[in-house]
């Protein structure tokens, strides 16, 4: 049972890294990684063909999802993807329809919530308002008939661990919101369950707490090397936190990768516009490297559609690069007019409008410092470069 | 450690004992069972009785016929349902104005309204009735003119007037609860939106006051509608020869001894409630719809003209109130009315008069506490299977219609029920031909039938305090308690019912107070043996000891305030522990 051994959960080799980006959650997983996988480590938790339906509704279908011992997995997804039915699931707080859940190795899809293994945070903390810290995070071991100073001990460990030492005598409405979170972290991990779940744990935190938690909340996962699934609709949460994230939409599985393949790879253009901010324009491919947008040809990446195909290219506006005037050949450079600036703080982004690929707009990203020597203000136009290597190219579904 | 095995994947315990999930299903089936067996089975036998004989024997539709061709008794139709409708214009009308007071302008004095206006709550209507008869009757201050000092007014008290300010004063504070409630709820934004457009306080009026409280006129009408209707005690007091359905069936059933014609009128005055309780229903499920949490509470702006003329209405009607409240004490303290006005508690000494004197007052003390008490942890434990419970889905609807349904039961059908499903021995099952020994006939006649009575009856109120109370708690508490393997009811015990010790006291209360005023539900039922005090005060009547009745309703008003003003001081102890929790 290697997976509740903490100190072996960075030890061994990131499973991350063996698991590669699914483009398709209905297509055969990568047969070849699965089977690496399994060599190095059994999952903790296995999700096998979940379906879950309401009446006509589906709201979860083809759910494949393995989660290895002391990962931190996020569901990251729209309101209404389902993330939060599959939390529950897992939790058996709700029941499934069709296909299994396992965890450490024993199906438990059909257990009560009560004979499952695992601490849960709600969203609204669910903290008891007539109990005090100290007895909220006691509430489990009490229960447990534990002695008192055993239970004395734990929970001043408990507060400890989540910064709140000294703190036990208070009640939930007497602390701030990052407290009583902390207190539902503490109470969720109180019976060392073998499972976190936090359902969407930070989202009634003010923006400043919320940055601060997420980063404490992350160090603590890392260092009790508790397996945790998270649910989030905030994609920099999510990439932030996460070993993994499973990118979820309708009631299906998009993408599952790490942050940063999830980012850098989005497998479709659901995901590349959900997680950070994308520039999609519509063109037509000429050869199995170049796509034609208006009157713009551009080089890609190689690919597999087919020439003649409508596509969308897509590229994030901070990977567009700004053409200095020393003229280096570079492919892929248009000149741009300036429809707008837009301050964002940390640097600008522009609004563009391309010439040549019939007028559609574009959003690019440049930091102060470059804002400054360019005199951002007063610009009219500029020259770009859409480099090649990060321009992916999604074939248009016929609508 | 390199050396991991696959695990090998331990199959599901299919079907493992899940205790927890059995005392869940077990304890929503014996609530359900409660309610079919004190609301669904007791209807049966009382509108199969409709259809027979005075021997038991099937009569088909004989008694709607005899009913609807005797014109005595279609003519307590339409008195009940002229009492009905004239009391509800009035009760609905006043109890506006005096809630848009409370509730919509800057008028002086509103807590001091506020309580007072509600106390006839406390008050069984036939004591305000006795309290009418020493206002108005022959002998009355009014129609002597304080004997002699002024010019008497005679009102003609007996009959379709005394009937009508008597439910009024029952009707009244119903309404005014509704209707504030119903004018608190309003966005304070619709009236700034009215005002910047340039709207007329009377167009403002009519097109955001009367629209948004719409569904709480029409709860207020309905509900002033079936008390009026279906309310016994003060057309048995000051009715005189004027007959109204409620007088009729306890004519036929205690004066004629004919239960059959006493299920016949009681279907009269269980179809005309039922149908207004449908209503009501479906009117309250829209009102629910309207209520956001993000409404501004309106902050009402001094306007002198109009406060004082509320302060005015409202001085009145409490005036009223008081009055009648203060001649029922008065008469009671008094020697003989009108002769020796020297005060003297005699009239509290029962002994010479019938009714059953202060063993009647023990009886209904323990039998509101008991009515309290059981009344209290079933509907709250009800309302928390219904609102909090997993699984069984179809139960908990099912719990959830049947706890709702005893306010369309007017107290006396519900007894003259009672009557024919427990009294019976035998049971005959219809269109079988089989019987069977009745289990529960054991009941009849017992402190036990009298407290499951009156607990049915007032329990659809307390139900949905209850789980209106519940509806405020955090839904995740449960799921949490599952995630640290903490059974349900551990949780409900120390987490649920001490956040909902406030709705839990107001239920409590709420039976005690009805079981010491109520008569209707209990009239048919109680046994010779267990006299109550309330009924007493009819009986003292019927024999002309109205100083009596006038002493035991003091009686009874002022335990039922003594528990209310405990129940204040009690709970503000309760408010000053929870402080920590309750507010940061």
């Amino acid at each position: 049972m290697t997976y509740s051994d903490p100190s072996a959960s960075q030890s061994l080799e990131d499973p991350s890294l063996v698991q590669e980006t699914q483009i398709q959650p209905s297509h055969a997983p990568g047969v070849a990684a699965e089977a690496a996988a399994r060599s190095l480590r059994q999952p903790y938790l296995q999700i096998e063909d979940i379906h879950k339906r309401f009446g006509n509704f589906v709201a979860l279908k083809d759910i494949f999802l393995n989660v290895y011992p002391g990962e931190f997995v996020c569901l990251l997804g729209p309101s209404g993807c389902g993330k939060t039915t599959l939390l529950r699931i897992i939790a058996g707080l709700e029941q499934h329809s069709q296909g299994r859940i396992i965890q450490g190795g024993q199906d438990v899809s059909h257990l009560p919530p009560s004979k499952r293994d695992f601490g849960i945070v709600f969203q609204s903390y669910a903290l008891f308002p007539n109990l005090t810290a100290h007895h909220n995070i006691a509430y489990g071991l009490q229960n447990k008939k534990l002695p008192k100073a055993e239970i004395q001990t734990r929970v001043g460990e408990l507060l400890d661990l989540v910064g709140l030492g000294g703190m036990g005598q208070k009640y939930p409405a007497q602390m701030s919101g990052g407290q009583q979170q902390r207190v539902a972290l503490a109470r969720a991990l109180a019976l060392s369950p073998g499972l976190l779940l936090l359902d969407e744990p930070l989202s009634a935190l003010d923006a400043q707490v919320r940055v601060k938690l997420r980063a404490e909340i992350a160090n603590l996962q890392r260092r009790l090397g508790v397996t945790t699934v998270m649910v989030t609709h905030d994609q920099a949460e999510a990439l932030a936190m996460a070993d993994r994230i499973v990118v979820m939409d309708k009631g299906y599985i998009a993408q599952i990768g790490t942050p940063h393949s999830v980012y850098q790879g989005p497998g479709s253009p659901f995901v590349a516009n959900f997680i950070g901010v994308m520039n999609f324009l519509d063109g037509m491919v000429e050869a199995k490297d170049m796509v034609r947008c208006g009157n713009l040809v551009l080089n890609t990446p190689s690919n597999t559609v087919p020439v003649g195909q409508r596509v969308s290219i897509a590229i994030r506006p901070e990977d567009i690069r700004v053409m200095d005037g020393a003229a280096t050949p570079a492919p892929n450079v248009a000149e741009a007019e300036v429809l707008g600036t837009e301050f964002l703080g940390s640097g600008y982004r522009l609004e563009l409008s391309v010439l040549g690929n019939a007028r559609q707009p574009m959003t690019l990203d440049i930091s102060s410092h470059r804002a400054r020597a360019m005199a951002i203000e007063t610009l009219e136009s500029l020259a770009i470069q859409l480099p090649p290597e990060m321009i992916r190219v999604f074939p248009k579904e016929a609508s | 450690m390199t050396t991991t095995t696959r695990h090998p994947i331990v199959a599901p315990r299919a079907k493992a004992f899940d205790l927890e999930a059995w005392v869940m299903r077990s304890l929503l089936g014996l609530g359900a069972l409660w309610l079919v067996v004190g609301v669904v089975l007791p209807l049966f036998p009382m509108v199969g009785r409709s259809f027979q004989n005075t021997n038991g024997e099937w009569a088909g539709l004989a008694n709607y016929g005899q009913y609807l061709t005797t014109p005595s008794l279609v003519q307590s139709f339409l008195n009940s349902m002229g009492v009905a409708i004239t009391t509800t214009l009035f009760s609905v009308g006043l109890g506006f104005i005096y809630a848009y007071g409370l509730t919509r302008t800057a008028m002086k004095g509103k807590t001091f309204f506020r309580t007072l206006g509600l106390l006839s709550l406390y008050i069984p209507p036939l004591a305000n009735a006795i309290g009418l008869i020493y206002l108005f009757g022959n002998q009355g201050l009014v129609t002597t003119g304080l004997f002699g000092l002024l010019p008497g007014i005679n009102i003609n008290l007996y009959g379709f007037n005394g009937i009508v300010i008597g439910e009024f004063l029952y009707c009244f504070p119903q309404a005014v609860i509704l209707l504030v409630t119903a004018l608190n709820l309003t966005d304070a934004r619709l009236y700034e939106a009215a005002e910047v457009l340039g709207a007329s306080t009377l167009k403002t009026f009519f097109t955001v006051t009367l629209t948004s409280i719409k569904y709480g006129l029409m709860s207020a009408l309905f509900v002033c509608f079936i008390l009026a209707f279906t309310d016994f005690g003060v057309p048995k007091v000051v009715g005189g020869n004027f007959n109204v359905l409620a007088t009729d069936i306890y004519k036929q059933v205690i004066g004629q001894q004919n239960f059959s014609m006493g299920a016949t009128i009681s279907v009269f005055l269980l179809i005309p409630s039922v149908f207004m309780f449908g209503l009501d229903r479906i009117v309250q499920r829209r009102q629910n719809a309207l209520i956001s949490a993000k409404s501004v509470p309106l902050q009402p702006k001094p306007n002198p003209i109009l406060d004082w003329a509320m302060f005015g209405f409202c001085a009145l009607m409490v005036a009223f109130i008081f009055t009648v409240f203060g001649t029922i004490i008065l008469a009671s303290l008094v020697k003989v009315w009108p002769y020796d006005f020297s005060l003297s508690l005699k009239n509290y000494d029962f002994s010479s008069v019938g009714g059953g004197g202060y063993g009647a007052y023990w009886n209904s003390l323990r039998m509101a506490f008991y009515t309290a008490i059981f009344g209290t942890a079933i509907v709250f434990t009800g309302a928390y299977l219904v609102e909090k419970g997993r699984g069984l889905n179809w139960l908990r609807s099912l719990t959830y219609l049947l706890s709702t349904v005893p306010l369309a039961l007017p107290g006396l059908v519900l007894g003259l029920a009672y009557v024919f499903f427990f009294n019976n021995p035998i049971w005959r099952i219809p269109f079988t031909g089989l019987a069977i020994y009745n289990p529960l006939h054991w009941l009849y006649g017992t402190m036990a039938l009298l407290v499951m009575a009156n607990i049915i009856h007032f329990y659809t109120v307390c139900f949905l305090t209850g789980t209106t109370a519940l509806k405020q708690i955090d839904a995740e508490f449960e799921s949490v308690s599952a995630s640290m393997a903490v059974p349900f009811y551990k949780t409900f015990w120390r987490v649920t019912v001490p956040l909902s010790l406030p709705a839990i006291l107001e239920i409590g209360i709420y039976f005690f107070v009805n079981a010491m005023v109520t008569i209707s539900a209990i009239i048919f039922l109680y046994p010779a043996n267990l006299p109550l005090a309330a009924v007493a005060i009819v009986n003292m009547d019927d024999a002309g000891d109205i100083a009596a009745a006038a002493a035991m309703s003091t009686l009874i008003v002022l335990t039922s305030l003594g528990v209310r003003v405990m129940y204040s001081w009690l709970t503000k102890g309760l408010r000053q522990r929870s402080e920590a929790w309750l507010h940061r």
